[in-house]
């Protein structure tokens, strides 16, 4: 099927070039592990702002792989050719959000846990926050697959990309870090779910709507 | 009522159908059609020239008559004083905030949808002034904020999501140009315009949905208001004031975006011409 080879396309592709997921992975561990010097080692600090740390990392780590998220192919022509494919601008967009999800989100979210216990988070409260990031890296992914079709061809699409996508990724931020800090976090992960079930179809078909734009 | 609806959700469902189909070919006009006849841009500078001086004068007297009653002849509240006057500059520029962005969305659908050209440059003027409407927002939100809340900001959900829409309205205005072939910048912005209207029912329920410091709605369209006429008279005037104020500078904006692109077309031309003699 032609979308499931899109989406084999895309890891394939990233595992050529394996060091652009070491990237973003380092990119996390670090941006988190600055933390802990900024603010002290004190572990009741820690404790407490854990989940907003690695939230917050881990929404900025998934931003770094969008700028070439189309970038490649829009410049060499294959775009098009994806587009000519015969499947639906939306699929070709859903499809790059799922590649996305693979290479960035899913080892994101692997290695949150470990990240979050050297924050000093309560063992407990770690199902909930990979829960709410499971959830939440999926909207990011399709977020960004949505702004990064967005700026494609623009001056400074990199510059400009986060500005876009970063506002409209509040609420995922808001309800994910909320269900790992709250003490039910039930409410908080159903409206992550929600979240979830709009951005699903309405995402790639706005960044359909945008590829088509692109190669106009 | 019925009817109306009836309408609204064939206009709605025809957008969506032309907004998805897969092939790229001239959409039907059928409802677009007859606005199409404003795509002259003489007819537009003609048109908006006429009703221009009658946005612009009623709005600056309408906003200095409502600002001056406010500030001057409404009584002041009986727990905040004097400094609920305020209201008067606060609440119609995020009235307009919330408009000016559901304008921006409308117009972003004309351009989607039906291609219209003069919603493509509405679209780019909208949102710079509508930026600015909602940095007095937040701004005289601010100042109201600090001797009556104690702080000049909290992280409430009105204040988030209005903060947000400001961030939604400069990421368009520097999206849009950030093209060098302006019509991928105004379709890229409608897109993203479109997306960031979900931001709209979030900021309009934020204050019932999460009961923090920042007031529940006190004025609605439907039932009564809880603002003492004294005090409601002056910021209905304001309001309308306001709105009459962005409607005229949009508006003059869009002539000078018409009359700017007759010029470069111009200039072009001319630059041929002389190519050819050359």
């Amino acid at each position: 099927m032609r979308f499931s080879a899109l989406i084999g396309r895309e890891l394939r592709l990233s595992l050529r070039h394996g060091g652009d997921t070491l990237a973003v992975l380092l990119f996390f561990v670090l941006a988190a592990s600055l933390f802990p010097l900024a603010l002290g080692p004190a572990p009741g600090v820690l404790r407490a702002i854990a989940p907003g740390i690695v939230w917050v990392t881990a929404l900025l780590a998934s931003l770094l792989p969008l700028d070439r998220l189309f970038g490649a192919d829009f410049e060499d022509g294959s775009l098009d050719l994806l587009l000519l494919s015969g499947l639906p601008a939306a699929a070709v967009a859903l499809a790059k959000a799922a590649g996305h999800w693979l290479v960035t989100g899913l080892p994101l979210l692997l290695i949150a846990g470990p990240l979050a216990t050297m924050l000093g988070l309560r063992p407990a409260a770690l199902p909930v926050l990979l829960a709410g990031l499971g959830l939440g890296t999926l909207v990011l992914s399709l977020l960004g697959t949505a702004g990064a079709a967005i700026v494609l061809g623009a001056r400074r699409g990199g510059v400009l990309l986060p500005l876009l996508v970063l506002p409209l990724a509040t609420p995922v931020l808001i309800f994910g870090a909320g269900a790992a800090a709250a003490g039910s976090p039930r409410a908080a992960l159903l409206y992550l779910a929600a979240i979830l079930a709009a951005a699903l179809p309405l995402c790639p078909l706005a960044a359909g709507a945008a590829l088509r734009a692109a190669v106009e | 009522m019925p009817r109306r609806l009836q309408i609204v959700a064939v206009i709605l469902y025809e957008g969506f159908v032309e907004f998805t189909a897969p092939v790229a070919e001239p959409a039907p006009r059928r409802v677009g059609g007859r606005l199409h006849r404003f795509a002259n841009p003489g007819r537009f500078l003609r048109l908006s020239g006429r009703v221009l001086p009658w946005l612009a004068w009623p709005g600056a007297i309408l906003t200095a008559a409502g600002l001056v009653w406010g500030f001057a002849f409404s009584p002041p509240d009986w727990q905040q004083g004097e400094t609920v006057r305020i209201l008067y500059v606060h609440v119609p520029a995020a009235w307009m905030a919330s408009a000016g962005y559901a304008g921006l969305a409308v117009a972003s659908l004309f351009s989607l949808v039906w291609r219209h050209p003069l919603a493509d440059l509405a679209a780019a003027e909208i949102s710079p002034v509508g930026a600015g409407f909602t940095a007095l927002c937040l701004v005289s939100g601010s100042l109201w904020g600090a001797p009556e809340w104690g702080t000049w900001w909290v992280w409430d959900a009105r204040l988030t999501s209005v903060l947000v829409l400001f961030f939604l309205y400069l990421g368009h205005v520097v999206l849009v140009r950030a093209f060098d072939n302006p019509e991928r910048g105004y379709r890229a912005g409608a897109i993203l315009a479109l997306i960031g209207a979900v931001d709209l029912p979030i900021i309009h329920y934020s204050v019932q949905w999460w009961n923090t410091l920042h007031q529940g709605n006190s004025i609605s369209l439907i039932g009564p208001s809880r603002l003492y006429i004294t005090m409601l008279w002056p910021l209905l005037i304001a309001s309308l004031g306001f709105t009459l104020v962005f409607a005229a500078i949009v508006t003059a904006r869009l002539r000078a975006a018409v009359m700017e692109r007759r010029i470069r077309a111009l200039l072009q031309s001319r630059a041929e011409a002389a190519e050819v003699v050359a």
